[in-house]
């Protein structure tokens, strides 16, 4: 079969005749860990047990069961370890969650920030761009006693 | 001798280091210029001794003294000569030993270099330096010392892991540690100035080149080692999310959004207390990373535990920086004046965007990273955190990320005009979209998300190019004239031209090579032929090679494309007898931006011999696009106005240009 997607370690004697199962079992690979190797899915590794895992996601793929059931097999036999990606429950809830709410949460303290910063900004407008009295007595007297060049009057 | 050379010179450093880290501190507080400049000295002969330490290493492991623990383990008689000299670094103590060379390279840099710092900043950066060098080398000096003899001395070498013998070790692990440790700089900077209580928009100008020399090195170096990977490791994959990447990833994320926000600082005065974070931040993360490379904790929690002496050590020295950095910054932040203000909508909003979302990506990989490890010892459950949930969470950031990319360069400082940029984006938006339709018919029926990818790619691309167009007034102004004003234009624009493209080209890579890859793996037997591709690989037989410490076996295949005869290609697998190891040697042929790719299995009874290749479209760009990135901050190094370095009082004027 040339030209079929991505497949890395898996052997010409494994793959399923049938080309929809076979990537269905090429996609489900992706997300199972070789549990001896290091950070490695059963999909590049060319250790034994992971095409020992390779040929039971096959044999059950065959056997009729559905993508869920295959990881709910697995995970059943070897436990939450061999999923690449854990599961959406409470002890991974901060894993899923840091993210969006590290998005949401810096995207709301720089609006907060930004609106203090305008607002405090605004409130200091009159006092720095206002001349004092003093001030503007000294302009009056420059421009008193300067001429100017432009303006010969 | 010469190992305990190496060792007394070390020792000598840490005592360097030591009156570094104090005596210029004291010059601070006294205002006594004399020891003020002690910084300077010492962190010079630290440099020399240090470079000494470690030039007794290479010298010890070139001449094979197997008297000497670390020779023995890593190194054989008959290992290349190249090998002998990557092999110091290719191990725990001598990786260490590089790390704290370099650290005294950059501090031996900045006090060459620093001569127009102010002079308390100076000792105070070169004080926390010293700071930082004293803990390392007191880690090699009482856990990991390079220089241990064996009574007895063995007649020949362990030899080096045979993965490691490539000429990927001689690049990749210095440019990393040039990255990690370069951030050190930065971060004894951010320390400085939180001492001293004072921060300019002049300290934002040191500050850059150092980050981005930096940022420079651990691109190439990531990079480097994404290439290494992909074609030393044998199944053509050049990105794990493996823990140790993550643990070069995050520093630069960080340092990515630090360079950025240290612009913000330098222009405008603003981000002042953010841009200090960050170079907290960053450093720490290198901390980290070296912690979770060097412990072991990586391997197993329970690898940890069994021998924690090394572990415990760099997680104190993990505590003390971090914990105490932070520390600083809560109680002193509060004192830096806050910079000039400036709309959402504006060149600054546009960095701030950036830094939020290169953030958030760093946080979300250290959480993938490390939840495991805390998981399991909190808990007791083990999890893995792998490739699919990074994918999954990374994308929704990054897409945001490069929609943004070429918007920023094209919005004036302190309040953009969002339309006017994207008026100035519509020739880049048309391209992107006819990339995504010529995609789409050309692909019919393939991944819808992949043309979109590509055209998110032709979009950040073609964004940089618009972005010179405009600044140059290509189109709009005679050549000649447009020629003239880019000549004009300041290097940093340049800088950030190429590498707003490289960040395309990469994406472009990255999408191509996942959707498009081809592959077939079978077993073959002399003169059978496999297509790929269009491509016909003929195996013209298997032949046995004896190397200079290992023997080969070498397949040679004759790649046709359409009957024409391209060229042959020699995939091997070589056994190293002293490891009892075999690593596979992918042949690699390149045809334009794309490459053939054959790796061998092993032999069957009768002869034939199980094969993959691949055919990786456009692949090579994964790696032009962080070199193209790094161009450009090389000429964005090179740019005047930050060689000039501070700026003279009486160039602060220019500090007063009317608003636009």
């Amino acid at each position: 079969m040339i030209g079929a997607s991505a497949a890395y370690a898996v052997q010409p004697d494994e793959i399923m005749s049938d080309p929809v199962k076979e990537a269905r079992a090429r996609v489900l690979s992706r997300e199972l860990r070789c549990m001896v190797c290091q950070n490695q899915s059963i999909d590049d590794s060319e250790a034994p047990l992971a095409r020992d895992l390779r040929l039971l996601v096959r044999e059950r793929i065959a056997a009729g069961d559905s993508d869920a059931q295959v990881l709910d097999f697995l995970v059943a036999r070897y436990g939450e370890f061999v999923l690449l990606k854990p599961r959406f429950e409470p002890a991974t809830l901060l894993l899923w969650l840091l993210s969006p709410l590290a998005l949401a949460g810096g995207g709301l303290a720089l609006w907060a920030y930004n609106r203090r910063r305008s607002k405090s900004a605004a409130s200091e407008d009159p006092a720095l761009f206002e001349l004092t009295a003093e001030e503007e007595a000294r302009l009056q007297r420059l421009i008193g006693t300067e001429p100017s060049p432009n303006n010969p009057a | 001798m010469i190992a305990e050379a190496g060792h007394y010179a070390l020792v000598l450093a840490l005592g360097l280091a030591l009156i570094q880290s104090t005596v210029p501190i004291l010059g601070a507080r006294w205002r006594d210029p004399a020891l003020m400049n002690v910084a300077r000295s010492t962190a010079l002969a630290q440099l020399l001794f240090v470079a000494g330490s470690f030039a007794a290493l290479v010298t010890l492991h070139v001449t094979s003294d197997f008297s000497v623990v670390n020779v023995f383990e890593n190194s054989h008689s008959m290992k290349p000569l190249i090998y002998k000299i990557t092999g110091v670094w290719g191990n725990h103590e001598g990786s260490m030993l590089l790390w704290v060379t370099i650290l005294a390279l950059f501090g031996g840099l900045v006090a060459a270099f620093g001569n127009n710092l102010p002079l308390s900043l100076r000792a105070h950066v070169l004080a926390v330096q010293a700071w930082i060098a004293a803990t390392f080398y007191l880690f090699i000096l009482l856990t990991s010392n390079p220089f241990l003899r064996i009574a007895v001395p063995p007649i020949e070498g362990r030899d080096l892991n045979p993965v490691l013998q490539d000429i990927g070790l001689a690049v990749h692990p210095p440019m990393l540690y040039l990255g990690y440790v370069g951030f050190s700089i930065s971060f004894s900077f951010a320390v400085a100035a939180l001492i001293e209580g004072r921060i300019d928009a002049a300290w934002a100008r040191w500050v850059r080149p150092w980050t981005l020399l930096a940022w420079i090195f651990l691109t190439l170096g990531i990079a480097m080692g994404s290439y290494w990977a992909y074609y030393e490791l044998g199944w053509g994959g050049w990105w794990f999310w493996d823990p140790v990447e993550n643990a070069s990833l995050m520093p630069w994320l960080a340092g990515t959004a630090l360079l950025h926000s240290a612009v913000v600082m330098e222009k405008r005065n603003s981000l002042k207390v953010w841009t200090i974070l960050l170079s907290i931040l960053t450093f720490s993360l290198s901390l980290l990373g070296t912690f979770l490379v060097r412990s072991g904790v990586l391997t197993s929690v329970h690898a940890f535990a069994t021998d924690p002496t090394r572990g415990v050590f760099i997680l104190l020295i993990l505590c003390i920086f971090i914990g105490g950095s932070l520390t600083l910054y809560v109680w002193r932040a509060s004192a830096l004046k806050q910079g000039g203000l400036f709309a959402p909508i504006s060149r600054e909003g546009a960095l701030v965007l950036n830094n939020l979302l290169l953030t958030t990506a760093c946080a979300t990989v250290f959480i993938g990273t490390l939840y495991p490890l805390a998981l399991e010892v909190l808990t007791g459950d083990k999890i893995s955190v792998g490739a699919p949930f990074f994918n999954l969470t990374f994308a929704p950031l990054f897409v945001p990320l490069m929609v943004a990319v070429p918007f920023g360069p094209l919005l004036a400082w302190k309040r953009g005009d969002l339309l006017g940029a994207a008026q100035r984006l519509t020739a880049a938006g048309a391209a992107a979209l006819i990339a995504v339709a010529v995609l789409w018919a050309w692909t019919r029926g393939g991944s819808a998300l992949a043309p979109l990818a590509i055209g998110l790619a032709v979009f950040v691309i073609a964004g940089a190019l618009s972005d010179l167009a405009e600044r140059t007034g290509l189109f709009r102004l005679p050549l000649t004239t447009a020629l003239r004003r880019a000549r004009g234009l300041p290097r940093a624009s340049w800088g950030s031209v190429f590498a707003h493209a490289g960040v395309g080209v990469a994406l472009m890579g990255i999408v191509c090579e996942t959707t498009w890859n081809t592959e077939y793996i079978g077993t073959m037997k002399p003169d059978d032929v496999a297509k790929v591709a269009g491509y016909a690989l003929k195996l013209d037989g298997v032949s046995q090679r004896q190397g200079p410490n290992y023997r080969e076996m070498v397949a040679q295949f004759t790649v046709s494309e359409g009957g024409t005869r391209l060229s042959t290609m020699t995939p091997s697998k070589r056994s190293f007898t002293t490891r009892s190891t075999t690593t596979t040697e992918a042949a690699l042929l390149t045809r334009g931006v794309s490459q053939l790719y054959i790796s061998l299995g092993d032999t069957a009874a009768d002869g034939s011999i199980a094969v993959r290749i691949y055919h990786k479209p456009m692949v090579l760009l994964i790696w032009f696009g962080p070199v193209l990135m790094a161009f450009g901050g090389m000429l964005s190094l090179s740019d005047r106005r930050l060689r000039v370095g501070a700026p003279k009082p009486a160039r602060a004027t220019q500090g007063l240009q009317p608003a636009e």
